[in-house]
């Protein structure tokens, strides 16, 4: 029995480690999924959340000054529009451009600028449908869907 | 051609389904004429599906745009082989080639035990079919691929297609879909047998004996398709990473995860009787996250760089996974008694504790990886907010895992079955220990510092020389008795036991690769805006940007960097790192340059010209030292999982602890 005792407490020690671990790395690195809206309304007090916000990406907003990227993504329903800044260090990804929707990971700034630290982005929608220009029916209309 | 397509389909549907309905009935009521039936259904499934595929690959690569799938994953400019690769370009495709392969596999199944394992065969194809019933309805009614596109009531076509994804237009994304599902599928068959034996409380090991060529080649696809994924990651996705902790990547992972434990923990059964109920656990959950991996992939319902967009899949795989899961656990519980533990842990100093860690560990991983893929659903379920966790999470619970593991690794294959004494572990860790002092030694007089790297190259150094140890050892007794050099003393060698060092190959092939891991420790990054004609600096390397050029071709057209590489004053070469805009899909892509070395990677990555300066690039550089590491580790562990495969030349007997006579190793089956 104190070998099954032994081995209890070794397997407690490690699981115990670990889900401290775990815990802590949740703490630092949980981002709140938000809408623009939700963040434009968001309390002072909230304003050191990391927030993952989604928006389309205004056409024509895209300025990049130095390295950093400055941009404006907005919601469709109800038009609310933000300022976004990207300073990270990872480029941008290659479908990041006019029209497309975007997702960016960071905090609001004070100023009502958000300081994004990752960007992920998928094509418009628009290019999925563009058969559509000669009238058929994309029988399977919906973002694009890429393999593994 | 069309209708033929969709009508092969739905008749591969229906034979999948009698094929489950006459092994089941077959196998319950002893019918062989059933079971006969049942197995050649199953070869009629593999006929359908081949014919299905051959039909869509016929439509992509002759361009025919009536096919509103061919439309959208194709066009004229391609190149043949990315033509071919859209047959899992997109998601109806893909699951046909899931579907295909598994009819593939079945049929393998089927005809090398045509003759053996009479009682547990139609219940390993019932369990095959009931997959392929699942997959096929899919294909048929979820996620057709034989659409066309259509004006009212006729059939139209487009002059030119959309064109695959150029992100996926690179050869290794060409191959990295299949390699992954010929991994996720194979468990399937382990899976298979496990259930089969378990059912009809076969006596013995017969399954793990039969299945375990199969769960070491599925293994190895499974390493190959993530290591292609991470390779491709690297060299086209230009941030330079090779794993990000996407949920994508997570889904792949897991099955792996698990089926590492279940190769591990196999061999306790095999040996010693004990883990009965664990390993039928390990496996079923392996097969089970194959399963919740495609649904990861294919529904959506995390978003992640590959899959955004929400699919009607969803509910189908909930439903499959929650009735097999179900009938899986029932029978696990019913079959408690067959699981009996044969011996006992007797001491914490023992081989069987080292497996036993390992198991807790991968596993422990697994889970964590698996809450937070899942957490953003989870919170949204239980807290109505959705959170999601990112990389710092992962990073944080598994690279201690990983290097307890791999302490494990060094530690497991030296220390005695049963128990081992203190005395006997300084004898056979003295040199390993010394080599791990050593390493670390060295590391902190080059004035290395980050506390993870020290202790991940000492583990690899103590790891290595365990490994080395062993070779060596084996291979000088031999070239003693036999009057052989010591190269070919080490292959007989390897030879005569290829399963043990064949496993420790692969393990080497995994401190190479926690080598090359340890590396991003020290990585080195700058993005700087560039005159074309002047210089800056990353690491020890001067860049200066000589000319930006651009052209085209069909397929695309490009801009391209020309940047001349020095370092302390030499010149090293040019890289052109390249900006590329797809014609048909209007889609921008970068090709990054990497200069290749074994001591470190210089990456660039073109992010644009400038938009205040004309006679400006944004230029992104990188110095990633040890990357290549991961390959070479790679190439040895794909080396080491083959010798596995090879038969041993001698052929052992494994006495039992604890149990009365000697257990003979089946014949080994010739998959």
């Amino acid at each position: 029995m104190k070998t099954y005792l032994r081995f209890g407490i070794l397997v407690a020690a490690v699981l115990g480690t670990l889900a401290w671990l775990a815990a802590s790395g949740i703490r630092e690195s949980k981002t709140y999924y938000k809408t623009i809206s939700e963040l434009k309304s968001m309390p002072q007090s909230e304003a050191s959340k990391r927030v993952r916000v989604t928006g389309d990406v205004v056409a024509g907003s895209i300025r990049r000054e130095g390295t950093a990227v400055h941009f404006q993504i907005c919601e469709k329903e109800r038009g609310a529009t933000l300022n976004v800044v990207y300073t990270g260090k990872d480029p941008l990804p290659d479908t990041f451009r006019d029209e497309a929707q975007a997702m960016a990971d960071g905090k609001m700034a004070p100023d009502g600028t958000f300081h994004a630290s990752s960007i992920a982005a998928k094509c418009p929608s628009k290019y999925e449908a563009a058969p559509g220009k000669a009238a058929p029916q994309p029988l399977n209309p919906g973002p694009s869907r890429s393999s593994l | 051609m069309e209708t033929l397509g969709a009508f092969s389909l739905l008749l591969a549907l229906c034979l999948a389904a009698y094929a489950l309905l006459a092994s089941v009935i077959g196998g319950w009521k002893q019918k062989p004429f059933l079971v006969e039936s049942a197995r050649r259904a199953t070869y009629g499934v593999f006929l359908m599906l081949t014919a299905a595929s051959a039909i869509l690959v016929y439509a992509l690569i002759t361009s025919d745009f009536r096919f509103s799938y061919v439309a959208e994953r194709s066009n004229r400019a391609m190149p043949m082989v990315y033509k071919f690769a859209a047959w899992w370009g997109g998601q109806e495709g893909s699951l046909l080639l899931w579907s295909w392969m598994l009819s593939l596999y079945s049929a393998i199944v089927v005809w090398t035990n045509r003759a053996r394992h009479r009682n547990l065969m139609p219940w390993v194809m019932a369990v095959l079919a009931f997959t392929q019933t699942f997959f096929c309805l899919l294909n048929v009614f979820v996620e057709p691929p034989f659409q066309m596109l259509a004006v009212g009531r006729g059939v139209t076509s487009v002059v030119d297609g959309n064109g695959l994804n150029p992100l996926l237009q690179y050869w290794l994304m060409a191959i990295h879909p299949p390699a992954l599902y010929l991994g996720f599928v194979g468990f399937v068959v382990p899976f298979a047998f496990a259930f089969a034996s378990l059912l009809k409380r076969e006596p013995g090991e017969a399954w793990i004996a039969t299945t375990r060529r199969w769960s070491l080649v599925t293994w190895g696809f499974l390493s190959v398709g993530i290591m292609l994924g991470q390779g491709w990651a690297y060299a086209v996705l230009g941030w330079g990473g090779y794993w990000g902790w996407d949920p994508v990547e997570n889904a792949s992972l897991l099955p792996w995860i698990t089926g590492t434990a279940f190769l591990h923990s196999v061999m306790m059964q095999e040996k010693k009787g004990m883990m009965k109920v664990w390993n039928m656990v390990l496996i079923s959950a392996t097969y089970f996250l194959c399963i919740f991996g495609t649904f990861l992939t294919r529904s959506g319902i995390v978003s992640s760089v590959h899959a955004f967009a929400q699919s009607s899949l969803g509910s189908w795989f909930v439903g499959f996974l929650a009735i097999s899961i179900s009938i899986t656990t029932f029978l696990i519980l019913r079959r408690l008694d067959y699981l009996k533990s044969e011996s006992h842990l007797e001491s914490v100093l023992s081989r069987e504790s080292s497996f036993l860690f390992n198991n807790l560990l991968l596993l422990a991983s697994c889970f964590a990886v698996l809450w937070g893929t899942l957490f953003p659903v989870l919170t949204e379920a239980l807290m109505g907010e959705k959170i999601t966790v990112g990389a710092p999470f992962f990073n944080k619970v598994n690279i201690p895992i990983g290097l307890a593991l791999l302490l494990l690794t060094g530690v497991g294959p030296l220390i005695a079955w049963r128990r081992s004494s203190w005395e006997s572990l300084k004898r056979a860790f003295r040199w390993p220990v010394l080599a791990m002092g050593l390493t670390i030694a060295l590391l902190l007089a080059f004035g290395v510092r980050h506390f993870y790297a020290l202790v991940s190259l000492g583990l690899c150094a103590f790891v290595a020389a365990t490994v080395v140890m062993e070779f060596y050892k084996g291979a000088r007794s031999i070239a003693v008795k036999n009057q052989m050099n010591f190269l070919r003393a080490t292959v007989e060698l390897t030879h005569r036991n290829t399963r043990r060092y064949g496993g420790y190959l692969v393990h080497m092939g995994i401190v190479l690769m926690f080598i090359g891991y340890t590396g991003s420790a020290f990585n080195k990054d700058t993005t700087e805006e560039v005159k074309i004609g002047s210089h800056f600096t990353v690491g020890s390397y001067q860049l200066h940007v000589k000319e930006v050029t651009d052209g085209s071709n069909p397929n695309y057209s490009w801009q391209r960097a020309v940047i001349a590489v020095h370092r302390n004053g030499q010149y090293l070469g040019d890289l052109k790192p390249e900006r590329r805009v797809y014609a048909a899909s209007q889609q921008p892509t970068s090709e990054v340059a990497i200069r290749r070395r074994l001591n470190e990677d210089l990456y660039l990555n073109f992010a644009s010209m400038s938009q205040t300066d004309p006679e400006a690039a944004i230029i992104q550089a990188y110095v990633f030292p040890l990357v290549s590491w991961i390959w070479i580790g790679f190439y040895v562990l794909l080396f080491g999982t083959i010798v596995c495969l090879i038969p041993s030349k001698v052929k052992y007997a494994y006495p039992r602890t604890q149990v009365v006579g000697v257990y003979e190793r089946q014949p080994e089956p010739a998959q």
